[in-house]
Order: structure tokens, then sequence, then C-alpha cells
């Protein structure tokens, strides 16, 4: 009789966990409290390095570089989050119900899947953007549409695999429903690959939220968000570097915090890995 | 031996040659690329900036101080009456084709430019022509319907340069003029080369044998090209940030002058709360203009308190009647019905002054209790639609470039929605008056009335950030009209 495995750490886990957790944790705190009112414009102490003003200096208006970083986190998030949320629902959904029926429902499913994943999230945002004006629901509505795909495919592959297993086959040999087997046995299978994917999809997510924002398809001026905060330091690079490095740096710390912590999980929830003390 | 010494004379003498023979090519750097090369037929002021003065000519033109100076009319005549113009045309003077300029092609430009199926974008200095008259191939009468105070001023303009009839059908890729440049070659999305006119009849003023007009649209590829030396000159720098470091770099000259473009965050005057002077007035109180422009442009360009440029030897300095005024600005909208706050949105086009001056405006109407929401569009064709056509805006922003458009604010269907029959008649009076005085009064009255009034928030001229290599000379330091002429650049050695 084996111990009961507990999640296994490991220093991708530990790091992506820190990281994340510290992402997270700046964006609620930016809900209450920021050093300085980020939209606050003063022109006099435009261009300032850090340290003269405040800790990460002031942008090109004067503003207080730390808390436009600040709300820019919650910003990033706050589209992010839904976005894949949406995705992965639907998706999932898709995948499952790929899994369920097979045949021709499968066949659709997976071809539409495929041509909706070949539009790049971008070019869909901006389509969405001419339906419904650019901003911010744009944009959640353009990574969702990105995400469908995505996961509509992993779910499918490992829903089938779970199809296979003789439970299942005695669960359906009882008659039992489906959507049934779906709800109960299938996704709780499938929860740990779903979790790593939304990981990644969220990384994927802020990175395609700052596109977006770089473009002007994203959060609205003046709310902060990473994206345009680079686009706009991009012709002030050689007076004010500390403009384009700050974003750049909080954009890298955060896809590589969610990626790691992606991975870590895949390593830690995935069983077939070998040496990670799962039971025979 | 001998080889050595023969060796060390050759050097000797390659040494004792000039360093440098100075140049007699130019490469100039422009943001946009003009859509075709004909400004007889299309309003993009990029057009101009290529063509005028140096591929066609009009009658007259305008100097770099503004003012009409002789062309192909080396002088004329305006009756008493203000009514009749006859015009005496310089001879010898030929088409880049070879063939003969002569009054006939004269009447021909200027009723291809008035025919109702005509695209001119500038009808209106052509509306007051009653008829053209040839009396020999070197006098043109044109006899006008009424008087016409700017009729000469317009005539200078990329809209009225002459154009020959056999030739005129195909200028826009093919363009066939009188200046001192012919056109050579255009490489679409990069280039446009002309070469030095060698028929042209004022050719001992051009000393350049070939100009070519680059097309970079990035402001940090301008930066590069320049530095790199594979522009010579950017009259009008994209990015007002990057263009203190050349202010700084002796290798270049730095030049911040005018435009006419004057940048207004336009208000929709039919719709509420606009419709009431005092919010509007309020809205100006609130816009520390000076602080904009150093958000908004690194500081460059001049505040406006109007709707003209200070190019402009009408200009008027009205940034004082409505003065940046926090109390005052809440104390207006209290009495209008305001006090308790105010929520309104501007449409900001992508361009960087309007969108970073949209910005500026949102944080200063936040000052004083307004809450303007800021929603991008796209500029020309959203904004175009959205704002201009159909008038769906409460604010917007853009910088309007014609010299001498004053009278937009007198124009029934324009977008600010703004009427206002006593400015209407000042205008139309003024561009009737001929005599220069009377008709400056005027204009200085109806910049005056659109001061107080504020049908839009007068912020800033556009500045023309121009940078150039330090051996260049002769470039423009302001653009009284849109322009990029290169007849009497050179380089100094």
């Amino acid at each position: 009789m084996t111990k009961r495995p507990r999640i296994p750490l490991n220093s991708a886990l530990v790091i992506g966990g820190i990281l994340t957790a510290l992402l997270i944790v700046t964006a609620l705190v930016s809900l209450v409290w920021t050093p300085e009112v980020p939209t606050r414009v003063r022109v006099a102490m435009r261009l300032k390095g850090p340290g003269e003003v405040g800790i990460l200096g002031t942008d090109h208006f004067g503003r207080d570089v730390a808390s436009l970083l600040m709300v820019g986190a919650w910003n990033s998030l706050a589209i992010a989050w839904p976005a894949v949320l949406l995705g992965a629902a639907i998706g999932t959904a898709i995948g499952c119900a790929a899994a369920a029926w097979k045949g021709l429902a499968d066949e659709i499913a997976m071809r539409v899947s495929d041509v909706v994943f070949a539009f790049p999230a971008v070019l869909s945002a901006i389509m969405i953007g001419a339906l419904l004006g650019s901003g911010p629901l744009a944009a959640i509505l353009a990574i969702a549409v990105f995400n469908i795909p995505v996961f509509a495919r992993v779910t499918r592959g490992v829903a089938l695999q779970v199809w296979t297993l003789d439970y299942i086959a005695a669960a359906r040999a009882i008659g039992k429903h489906p959507l049934r087997i779906t709800w109960e046995d299938v996704l709780p299978n499938i929860a740990g690959a779903l979790i790593v994917q939304v990981t990644i999809q969220l990384a994927l997510a802020i990175l395609t939220e700052a596109g977006l924002s770089y473009l002007g398809l994203g959060v609205r001026p003046p709310n902060p968000s990473w994206g345009r905060m680079l686009s706009d330091a991009q012709t002030y690079l050689s007076q004010a570097p500390h403009l384009a490095i700050a974003p750049g740096i909080a954009i890298a710390l955060s896809v590589l915090g969610l990626n790691l912590l992606g991975d870590g999980l895949r390593d830690a929830l995935d069983p077939t890995l070998k040496g990670r003390g799962a039971t025979a | 031996m001998t080889k050595r010494l023969l060796t060390a004379a050759l050097l000797l003498s390659v040494s004792a040659l000039p360093a440098f023979a100075a140049k007699t090519s130019l490469v100039v750097g422009m943001p946009i690329e003009p859509p075709g090369l004909d400004p007889t037929i299309a309003a993009p002021v990029a057009i101009r900036e290529v063509t005028w003065a140096n591929l066609y000519e009009g009658l007259v033109r305008i100097d770099r101080a503004g003012k009409v100076q002789p062309l192909l009319a080396k002088s004329w005549e305006v009756a008493p009456d203000g009514l009749t113009y006859t015009f005496r045309l310089q001879e010898g003077v030929k088409f880049h084709d070879g063939s003969a300029f002569d009054s006939a092609d004269v009447k021909f430009a200027f009723d291809r430019a008035r025919d109702p199926k005509s695209t001119n974008a500038q009808k209106q200095i052509f509306a007051p022509i009653a008829s053209i008259e040839t009396p020999d191939p070197a006098t043109v009468v044109i006899k006008l319907k009424e008087t016409s105070g700017n009729f000469l001023y317009y005539l200078g303009w990329g809209d009225a340069v002459i154009v020959a009839p056999e030739t005129a059908a195909s200028n826009a890729a093919n363009p066939v003029g009188t200046g001192p440049f012919k056109f050579k070659s255009w490489t679409r999305g990069d280039r446009v080369e002309l070469a030095k006119n060698p028929d042209y009849w004022q050719k001992d003023k051009v000393k350049l044998e070939s100009v070519t007009f680059r097309f970079i649209s990035d402001a940090q590829a301008q930066v590069a090209a320049l530095k790199a030396g594979d522009v010579d000159a950017f009259p009008n720098l994209g990015a007002p940030e990057l263009f203190a470091e050349f202010q700084k770099d002796a290798r270049f000259k730095a030049v911040a002058g005018n435009t006419e473009g004057e940048t207004v965050a336009g208000l929709n005057s039919a719709k509420k709360p606009f419709d009431d002077v005092r919010v509007r007035r309020a809205l100006m109180h609130a816009v520390d203009r000076k602080a904009l422009i150093e958000g908004a442009y690194s500081g460059f360009g001049q505040p406006i308190g109007s709707f003209f440029s200070p190019n402009n030897p009408a200009f008027v300095d009205t940034t004082n009647v409505i003065p940046y005024d926090v109390e005052k600005a809440k104390a207006l909208l209290k009495e209008a019905g305001y006090g308790n706050g105010l929520s309104i949105t501007i449409k900001s086009p992508q361009m960087a002054y309007a969108s970073r001056s949209a910005e500026l405006l949102s944080a200063m109407m936040a000052e004083v209790g307004v809450d303007l929401k800021i929603i991008p569009t796209e500029f020309p064709a959203k904004w175009i639609e959205e704002v201009f056509k159909n008038k769906d805006y409460d604010v917007t922003i853009v910088s309007h470039t014609e010299p001498l458009d004053i009278d937009i604010f007198a124009r029934d269907s324009y977008y600010f929605n703004y009427k206002n029959e006593k400015f209407k008649a000042l205008v139309a009076e003024a561009a009737k008056t001929t005599d220069e005085k009377a008709r400056f009064a005027k204009y200085a009255e109806a910049q005056r009335i659109l001061a107080e009034d504020v049908p839009a928030l007068f912020l800033f001229q556009l500045p023309k950030l121009g940078v150039w290599n330090a051996k260049v000379q002769g470039l423009w330091e302001n653009s009284p009209i849109p322009s990029n002429d290169v007849t009497e650049v050179s380089w100094s050695e």
C-alpha cells in the first residue's frame, strides 16, 4: 500500500506559482491602492527616470509608471481571464460532445475548429472590433474565439482516451446517458489536462491582449494597459528607455510565470510521466 | 622608384582637389505617399508636397512668407471695380513635353477645374469666375461675377496650377507641368524621382540636378534614414519627441516652424449640452493649452484661441479670450446646470497628436468634473463616415491643414453643426473685400467671434518640425501652403 500521492513540487511549479501569485496580488492591490492616481497627468513632471519621481519614473504625460503598471496588471487579467474561461467552456463542451458522439458530429466540430483556428486572434479582434467597435469587449471575444478550437481539440483528445476505459464501457452497457457519462466520469478525468491548458492559454491571452492594446484594439485610453504603454514608449526609447523596459518586463514575467506554472502542473498531474510517484 | 614617385604625385594631385564638390541631388522624406500626382483633381496634402512649385506652376505663387508673387503671370491689373483681372503671361515658357505655354492653357486649366464634373478640391477658388478670355497668347482676362478678396491668393494654390490640354488627363500618373523639375519615375510605396528641367524658363535659379521624394511613415524609420544619410531632409518629422536630439546635433539643422494646421477639438453644437455656449466656454476654460502642447507635442506648436494660422498676416492672438481657468470652468458648468458633473465622449483618431491630446483633454476635463470618455476611431475612412458625414459625435479632434479655412465654421452642413448668421455674413463679406486692410479687419473680427463662441476647443497650431542636413540650404521653415518647394535649394560646400 503506497501513500496517496500529493501534488509533487517541482521547480517550474514553484517559480511559476510565485510569479503568477505576484501578478494576481499586484492586480488585486491595484484595485484598492496605487502609489499615485494612475491617470493623473502632471506635464511638468514628464519623462522622469526611475527614482526621480516615483519608483519607476513617469511617462510622457507625467503619469506614474508604477501605478500604471499595477492597474495594467489588473486590466490585463480582466481581459485574459474571462476570455480564456469563455473559450475553455465552449471549447470543452464541443470537445466532449465530439468525443461522446463521434462520427459526423465529431468530424464537423473538428473541421469548424480548424477553420476558426486559422484566424489569428489579432485578425479576429479587428473583425470583431469592426462589428462591435474596438474595446475591451471586442478583445475578450477575439481571444475567446481563438481559444475555442484549442480547448475543443485538447478536450476531444483526452476525452477519447477516457471513453475507451473499461468502466466507461460498463457504464454505457448499463445504458447510462452519454451526457451523464461525460459529466460524471469523463470531465473529472480530464480536469488536470484542462487546468494545465488554461494556465498556458492565460499566458498567451496576456500576450495577445498586450498585442491588441499595442495596436489600439484593447483597453481604451486613458485606462492603462501594458501593450499601449509599450506602443507609447516606442518613440521615447532614446530619451526614456524605462518606459519600454517596465511594461516589457511585466509582460515577460507574467507570461513566463504562467507558462512555468502550466509546465509544472502538467509534470505534476500527468501520471504517465515517469518518476513522478504515481500509483501503478 | 619612378613608379613610387608617380604614385606619390598621383596621391598629391588627388588630395589637392577640393574634398567635396557640392552635391546636386537631394532626397526629401515625406511621411505619407500621395495617391496621385495631380493636385487639381484631389485634396490630399501629400500631392502638393511633391508637385507644387516643383512640377507644376500657377499664374502666381505663394512665397515662404505666405505672400503672393508673380510666376507664370509676370504682372496683372485689377480693374477698379475688382471684377476684371488682366494677367500678362511669361513668354517662352514650355511644358515638360516641349509644348508651349500660352493663354489657351490657362483657360483650359481653369475651365477644367470649375467644370461641374471636376473633382477639384477647392472649387470655391473658381466659383466667382464669370468668364475667361484670351485676347492674345500672352494675355488672360478673367471676369468675376462678384469681387473676391482672396482670388489672387487662391490662384497660388496647388489646386489652380496650369496644366496642358494634351496631358491633363494623365497627370495623376505622369505629371507634365512647367516647373523647374520634370517627372522621372514613381516606385509605388517607396519614392518619386524628379530630374532638373533643362528648358526651365528660370533655369538659373535651379541648383539641383535631381530630387527624390521618399515615403517613410514610421517615425523611428524617419530618424534612422536621416541619421544614415539615406534621406537629406525631412521637412515634416513625424515624432516631436525625436526632434530634440536633432536640435543638439550639429550635422543637422532642426527648425520648428508653423504649418497651416489648426488642431481643434470640434464640439457638436447641435447636440446637448454643447448647444449651450456656457458649456462650450467652460470646456475651453478647462484646457491648459501650454500643458497640452508640452504633453502632446513635446512643447512645439503655438497655442491658438481661434481658427486662424499664425502664418497668415491677418492673424490675431485670441488665446486670452477664454484662458485656462479651472474655477471659472466649474462656475460656468454649475450655471448651465451641470454642477454635479457631465459625461461626454471624444472620438479620437489614431494620429499621435490627436490621441495624445485626447488623453490630456480627458485628464484636464476630469479636473472640472467632466468625464470625457475616449472612443478611438480611424482616420480618414471611419472618421469621415462617423464624424464628418453623419455628425455622430460629442467631441472630436483633428487638425485642419488647409490654409485660410475659417469659412468652414460658416458652412451649414459642416461637422461642427455651428450656426451663427453674424459670423457667416462677416466671413462672406471678408471674402469679397478686395481692400487688404478692410479684409484683415473683418477676418480679425471673425476670429474673435469664434474665440468667444467656442464651436470647437481651439488648441494649437500643428508645428512643422523640419530636420535636414546642415549643408542643405533654401528649404522652407514654415509651410504657409502645403509644399516642399525645392526650386532654390542647394548644397553648401
